[in-house]
């Protein structure tokens, strides 16, 4: 099995978040329009990645798909688990409860709290059922960001 | 390779992932009293609030068992351990042979020595039993006292306090979540809990659960008892009529729920030559002291990465990672531990409280800081210890606190930036460059190490 | 403070109904123009600072920005003209030279526009170029007056000579000037297009040694990285005298751009202002240029090229005719239009010639003094396109220099504030989180994209006049004809009339 994830490069990420802004579009009501994502989407996701920066240094950080994630063992209801098929880590929506655990647990702060009526842990998900590329990886305007597959 | 496995809680379910990350033939045999597939223990308040069904408490999906090849044996109590024939003794007699046995008994309610306490009327909250008695006499307007403002305590106020009962929080500590929180991070979680309509009476000893005399006794903390002390509550068998506190006053309650913390269930492993001291004495790699013999979860004793010393860590991310471990080297593995870090995640009544390690200690050895806006629910609690960070809480906002609890596993020195520490905006760029390249957890403790 | 009296050359206009506050634009601006204002809960703008470089505009994920000149206007006036109004306040305010970056951008004839070219038509077959091979392979150097052959061999060896693939190369700019990853991306398009890019008076940085064989670096008055490591490292050693952006000026690198990385370039103090004087201070005549021309050969053992750049200016011909006598294998002339990061603004927009007038009259004098075989001609300074490089080599240039066309093909969005070190684009700049704005993979892709457009362009336009190689076009004046030029203009390029 090999996993995939999407990966930084720190020469070239520019801080801009365009990333983020096109992870919220795609993970919104509209997935392929960041106008109504914005305007339109009372839900509206928040990022699933996060742009960190001192100085000079930035970088788009996101799920590195652990193999050994500690989100998923700190997981209170087994909402958090590693796809069987796709090895990646993965939320089920419906049994999250947002309690936070894997926030807490995560050694990236990868794992953002979510938004809404209904809040659930919030990962990057690589765009998985709607797109080819993650809409960062496409989206980002100085080429920092790529799939990375990885053999397990 | 036969494996028996005594519970079926995270440490058990961990265990056998465990094993069959080595051993995907083995036999293995579960064996749990509960006669509830596994699920989830801190779901029990979401049940009782009516946020999540029953077949929603599956801590893993109805086809666990099948697609990891587990026999399971649920309803039914191990009685007993016959170490030297490698042997486990059911209640009902059957006896199941092991290579290698683990015990993932987890841990039950501390029994309050208070009188009264044997009383219909009065609940705990650590099982699903438990709240499927209770959500049969939570109802609006009823009024109920919880004692003990442990995190079970508060979750299971809040649960209570959402369907409407009229809930009086009781604790002799002089704030909510004593255990892991300092005086100011309590007094937010106090003022929450006080918006949600909870009354707390902070600072007082219970002294009796007041009944109607004529009710049926049962023996206080049994464990087989239970069924049948709740059965009478719910047939009426009963009338609690209040609780009766230290400093003398009384309050009229139609039932209670006791939340004062945990024991460990050692009792299966006593004569069996397992060490044991408050929990069952466990090495890194979830080892007992005999042979063939493994303790993971609530129930074990092993090593505190933070406190340097064996303890009982009853929290669920460490039940998982020792019931992993202890599950490869059942099945011929080699991971250590290098220790647990207490780690909670609970959200009050809609305020997030995150804490790990030394979350509210003081000392001589420590240097603590804080900051934040209790007024506007945040709050940010650090401690360090030799220029390490030893504990942390958060309050209000728990973002990428995953980063500070892996600093407290990675032991690194953060006295270059510990004022940072205290930023909500901390993340991975304040870290100083060496430590930041050797950023890798991807396969857990072992990457970080090796690098 | 007294009130500026300066008003605001753009006007930034949002969308609110496409603006979502994502502050992308906030945090693209160097300038200062976008903000957050917690008041508000909206992003605002200021006008005053924007200096129209269209990074907002390009980046905003919504297209909610726009850039328009500011709508106010000064009373019409054929003679003070807003930007002279406007410089006198600045200056009134500041008491200082007006800096600027980029070429002249006055309205000064632009004769590329005036030039047509020549088709086949019947007598003469066209050659389409995807059918048949079409030559553009330009050889750069020293051409020998004859071949003596001995043994079925040359009896001397040919000197040595620049191998374009493509008769374009990247101008000299300097790390310091442009930023590392400017310069990388163009040395790393050169490389893969087989034409060369010039270091600059700025010495080589390690991260572009790997592409020095494509190098040509650069001797100039502040003699900035020379060593003989530095000389040999390159392809070509060209001494610059002259740039066209500000013929009779030195350089001058502020000591907040001199950082670590530009320091152990250029083999100067950390923080210490960069200077490169207006003259060569060993050069004061032609025997003078001789003798660093020869002791550059001589360091590089005969085996390099060594050219000289010098400025289009008035008397360009005789100071052309001297370098080649002088020994200069290439001669590099660069005209007014020609870009700087950083020029008077006066003697960007008011000394010089421009390139197309100061070629054809190098060529003519060369060819006249029967030395045009001495040293390959390469010009600069406004080549905007393929066909300025066509014209240009009909003119009689061997090869065309660009920065300013490869700079834009990089982001570049010509708004003259290179001075300021501030490049939204991250060109010109060394602040090392604005550097990453250029990502060097798609820079180069980006640059050599450009030569490789060109270069199809130019095999069209020749196969069109009936030319297979492109040496049969070099200072083939009759391929080209003046339109809307006076006698006199003719009369220099060399040119007939259109119709004649």
């Amino acid at each position: 099995m090999s996993s995939k994830r999407v990966v930084w490069n720190e020469e070239a990420c520019i801080g801009c978040r365009l990333c983020q802004v096109h992870c919220v579009t795609a993970h919104s009501r509209f997935p392929g329009d960041v106008l109504k994502a914005f305007k339109l989407d009372p839900q509206r996701p928040v990022p699933r990645l996060v742009v960190e920066e001192t100085g000079p240094l930035s970088f788009a950080l996101s799920c590195r798909q652990c193999e050994e994630p500690e989100c998923v063992k700190s997981c209170l209801t087994g909402a958090l688990g590693i796809d069987r098929q796709t090895g990646t880590v993965k939320v089920e929506e419906a049994r999250c409860i947002g309690c936070w655990t894997c926030v807490v647990a995560c050694p990236y702060g990868a794992i953002r709290a979510g938004a809404g009526d209904h809040p659930v842990a919030s990962k990057c998900d690589l765009c998985g059922e709607t797109r080819s590329v993650p809409a960062c990886v496409e989206f980002c305007p100085n080429e920092a960001l790529r799939v990375e597959e990885r053999g397990v | 390779m036969r494996y028996v496995i005594i519970g079926n809680s995270t440490a058990a379910i961990a265990a056998v992932e465990g094993i069959r990350r080595v051993d995907a033939q083995g036999a293995i045999t579960l064996v749990a009293d509960e006669a509830y597939p596994t699920y989830s223990r801190p779901l029990i308040s979401y049940y009782l609030e009516g946020r999540v069904a029953e077949e929603d408490m599956g801590y893993r999906p109805p086809d666990f068992y099948a697609r990891q090849g587990v026999q399971v044996r649920l309803g039914v109590r191990a009685a007993r351990v016959e170490a030297s024939s490698r042997r486990v003794v059911l209640e009902d007699g059957d006896e199941l042979e092991y290579d290698r046995l683990l015990i993932a008994t987890g841990s039950r309610p501390l029994a309050l020595p208070v009188p009264g306490l044997e009383r219909p009327g009065v609940f705990y909250f650590n099982r699903f039993d438990d709240v499927r008695a209770l959500a049969r006499v939570a109802a609006p307007r009823r009024k109920a006292a919880v004692v003990g403002a442990g995190l079970t305590g508060v979750k299971a106020a809040e649960a209570l306090a959402r369907v409407g009962v009229h809930v009086t929080l009781v604790d002799l500590a002089p704030y909510p979540l004593s255990a892991v929180l300092d005086p100011a991070g309590g007094e937010m979680v106090r003022r929450r809990l006080e918006t949600a309509g909870i009354t707390l009476r902070m600072g007082c000893a219970l002294e009796e659960f007041v009944g109607d005399s004529r009710t049926a006794q049962v023996f206080p903390g049994e464990w087989q008892d239970l069924k049948e002390k709740y059965r009478r509550c719910l047939v009426g068998q009963h009338r609690l009529t209040g609780v009766r506190l230290q400093d003398g006053s009384s309050l009229q309650v139609d039932f209670a729920v006791v939340a004062a913390g945990v024991v460990p269930n050692v009792e299966v492993a006593e004569g069996t030559g397992v060490e044991i001291h408050r929990g069952i004495l466990v090495n890194e790699r979830m080892e007992t002291s005999v042979e063939g013999i493994y303790a993971a979860g609530d129930v074990a004793e092993g090593w505190d990465l933070v406190r340097k010393e064996r303890r009982v860590i009853a929290t669920l991310p460490n039940a998982y990672r020792q019931g992993e471990i202890a599950g490869v080297n059942m099945a011929g593995g080699n991971l250590a531990f290098a220790g647990g870090v207490a780690m909670n995640s609970v959200n009050v009544c809609g305020l997030h409280v995150a804490s790990a390690g030394l979350s509210n200690a003081e000392g001589p050895e420590l240097e603590v800081m804080v900051a934040g806006d209790p007024p506007r629910w945040r709050y940010r609690r650090i401690t360090l210890r030799e220029g390490r960070l030893a504990g942390f809480a958060c309050i209000g906002n728990v973002g990428r606190a995953g980063i500070l609890t892996a600093l407290i596993r990675a032991e690194v020195d953060v006295r270059p930036f510990q004022l940072r520490l205290l930023d909500e905006g901390f993340g991975l760029a304040d870290l100083p460059e060496p430590v930041r390249r050797k950023w890798d957890w991807e396969r857990g403790e072992r990457s970080w190490a090796s690098r | 403070m007294a009130l500026s009296m300066r008003v605001p050359s753009y006007q930034v206009h949002r969308n609110p109904q496409r603006c979502i506050d994502c502050q992308v634009c906030v945090r693209q601006c160097t300038y200062g123009v976008h903000a957050w204002d917690e008041d508000f809960q909206a992003v605002v703008a200021d006008d005053a600072k924007c200096v129209n470089c269209h990074r907002c505009v390009v980046f905003c994920p919504t297209g909610a920005l726009a850039v328009t000149p500011a709508p106010h206007t000064f009373v019409p006036n054929a003679n003070w003209r807003s930007d002279d109004l406007r410089e006198v306040y600045l200056q009134a305010e500041t008491g200082g030279t007006l800096l600027v970056g980029m070429g002249n951008d006055r309205p000064y004839k632009i004769f590329w526009d005036h030039l047509l070219l020549n088709a086949s038509q019947v007598t003469n077959p066209s050659i389409d170029p995807l059918r048949e091979p079409v030559e553009v392979k330009t050889l750069l150097g020293r051409k020998p007056d004859a071949l003596h052959l001995s043994g079925g061999g040359l009896q001397e060896p040919l000197p040595p000579e620049l191998e374009l693939e493509v008769p374009i190369m990247f101008s000299a700019m300097s790390f310091g000037s442009v930023s590392l990853n400017t310069q990388k991306s163009l040395a790393r398009a050169a490389v893969e297009e087989g034409t060369y890019w010039n270091c600059g008076e700025g010495g080589l940085h390690p991260d572009v040694l790997p592409y020095a064989h494509r190098a040509i670096v650069q001797v100039a008055s502040g003699r900035f990285g020379v060593s003989v490591d530095y000389l040999n490292a390159g392809a070509a050693v060209e001494i610059k005298i002259g740039q066209g952006a500000k013929p009779g000026i030195g350089g001058h690198l502020p000591g907040e751009k001199v950082g670590d990385e530009v320091s152990r370039t250029r083999m100067i103090p950390l923080g210490s202002d960069a200077i490169s004087p207006a003259p060569h201070h060993d050069i004061y005549s032609i025997e003078d240029l001789r003798q660093l021309i020869n002791s550059l050969k001589e360091a590089t053992q005969h085996r390099k090229p060594v050219g000289v750049k010098i400025a289009a200016v008035h008397n360009v011909a005789a100071i052309a005719s001297g370098s080649v006598r002088a020994g200069a294998d290439f001669l590099v002339i660069d005209g007014f239009r020609g870009g700087t990061g950083a020029a008077p603004l006066r003697i960007r927009d008011n000394v010089g010639i421009p390139i197309e007038l100061a070629l054809a009259a190098v060529d003519s004098r060369l060819r006249e003094e029967g030395i045009r075989n001495h040293a390959s001609l390469v010009v600069s300074g406004g080549i905007r396109n393929s066909a300025d490089v066509i014209k240009a080599i009909a003119l009689g240039a061997d090869a065309v220099n660009i920065a300013t066309a490869a700079l834009i093909a990089l982001g570049c969005h010509m708004c003259q504030m290179c001075y300021r070190g501030r490049c939204t684009w991250g060109i010109a700049t060394t602040d090392a989180a604005l550097t990453k704005r250029v990502n060097p993979d798609i820079g180069a892709r980006r640059a050599a994209n450009l030569l490789r457009a060109w270069k199809h362009e130019i095999k069209e336009m020749l196969g069109g006049m009936g030319i297979n190689a492109i040496e049969s076009l070099r200072g083939n004046r009759l391929a080209l004809r003046g339109i809307g030029l006076s006698e006199r203009e003719l009369r220099i390029l060399g040119v007939s009339a259109a119709g004649e």
